[in-house]
């Protein structure tokens, strides 16, 4: 479904639309991203977040929430709630201030999903006190969220390159910070779900808009 | 403020066996009589490593008297999601506070000042001042 201007309908089925295929790319990412996380963190990004998207999957089954931005906060609580990992209250506040950002319009424009983004990823930086530069989520997340004002695509690709862009960053917080220069030469695992979550969005948009 | 009632004490470790061992720790370390309200809340619910939104919301509950929770956590995750569980607002008791504060110095400091009436504010100076020991 698409709008006047042939951009994607962002209502509450999109949304719901979006996390399914988060939760989707998850179990198949799962693998690759421990793998990642076995060479600077602790080995459990990938099951944490398995675990943490299943919880995401059911509850929005069970609860249906009727707006764009209860869906998002919904996702966010389970995610803190489950994850049991670092990422969990990363990605829950993410979600949940974006979710929070957005109201309870049943519908929303790509700008006011670009601003809520910007929200979501102010809050992680502020939970976790990172900074851009220090191979963390926010890697992939800043630019992500400064070209979605643009659009999916150009969201998906920053995203993906903020990624790539942190193998040879010194990484600065969280258990691969205590490797110091070990941790060089590996893409950050938060980075390379978080990249993962962009992409997804940008896929289920231009499916959308199909 | 001041009620009568203790400050209850939450530990959060990412080891359910570190979290309960602290808490003995403090309770033996606190002296006799009676101690104010300890909780550990270690590890994943399936007893693995990690941290529990769950856990640590129930151990808070546990040790609520209405004079506010102290809540102490070792590092990362543990850290992370109790300041994702105050942000949200309803899933930690009236009061509870996160301290800055060593997990174990701290524990003990926090669980002799609260068992000693000490008010929330009173409890949470003596866990941060943990931090002042130096051990050189």
């Amino acid at each position: 479904m698409t709008d006047q201007n042939g951009g994607p309908v962002l209502d509450t089925a999109f949304f719901r639309r979006w996390l399914a295929a988060m939760a989707a790319a998850v179990e198949r990412a799962a693998d690759r991203l421990t793998e990642l996380d076995s060479a600077i963190g602790d080995a459990d990004h990938g099951s944490n977040l398995q675990r943490g998207f299943r919880a995401v999957t059911t509850a929005l089954e069970k609860d249906a929430p009727a707006a764009p931005g209860a869906v998002l906060t919904l996702a966010g609580r389970q995610l803190i709630s489950t994850v049991g990992g670092a990422s969990g209250p990363l990605y829950g506040t993410l979600l949940r201030r974006a979710g929070k950002a957005l109201g309870d319009a049943a519908e929303v424009t790509q700008a006011e999903l670009a601003e809520a983004l910007r929200a979501g990823v102010a809050g992680v930086a502020q939970l976790g006190g990172a900074k851009a530069g220090d191979k963390t989520m926010l890697d992939a997340l800043e630019p992500a969220a400064e070209a979605l004002g643009t659009s999916f695509a150009a969201a998906a690709e920053a995203a993906d390159r903020g990624a790539l862009a942190t193998v040879p960053l010194l990484a600065r917080k969280g258990r691969a910070s205590y490797l110091g220069e070990r941790s060089i030469g590996h893409q950050d695992p938060g980075a390379t779900s978080s990249a993962l979550l962009i992409t997804t969005l940008a896929a289920t948009a231009e499916e959308a808009a199909r | 403020m001041n009620t009568g009632a203790p400050v209850g004490i939450v530990l959060v470790s990412h080891s359910g066996p570190v979290a309960t061992a602290v808490a003995e720790l403090a309770r033996g370390l606190a002296g006799g009589g009676t101690t104010a309200p300890v909780a550990a809340a270690g590890g994943t619910p399936d007893g693995g490593l990690g941290t529990s939104a769950e856990l640590i919301s129930a151990a808070a509950e546990e040790v609520d008297r209405g004079a506010g929770v102290a809540i102490l956590v070792d590092l990362g995750s543990a850290v992370l999601t109790v300041k994702a569980l105050l942000a949200e607002g309803d899933e930690l008791p009236q009061g509870a506070r996160l301290l800055d504060a060593p997990f174990v110095e701290g524990a003990v400091a926090a669980l002799v000042a609260a068992s000693a009436g000490a008010d929330l504010d009173a409890v949470e100076a003596a866990a941060s001042e943990a931090y002042q020991y130096r051990k050189e």
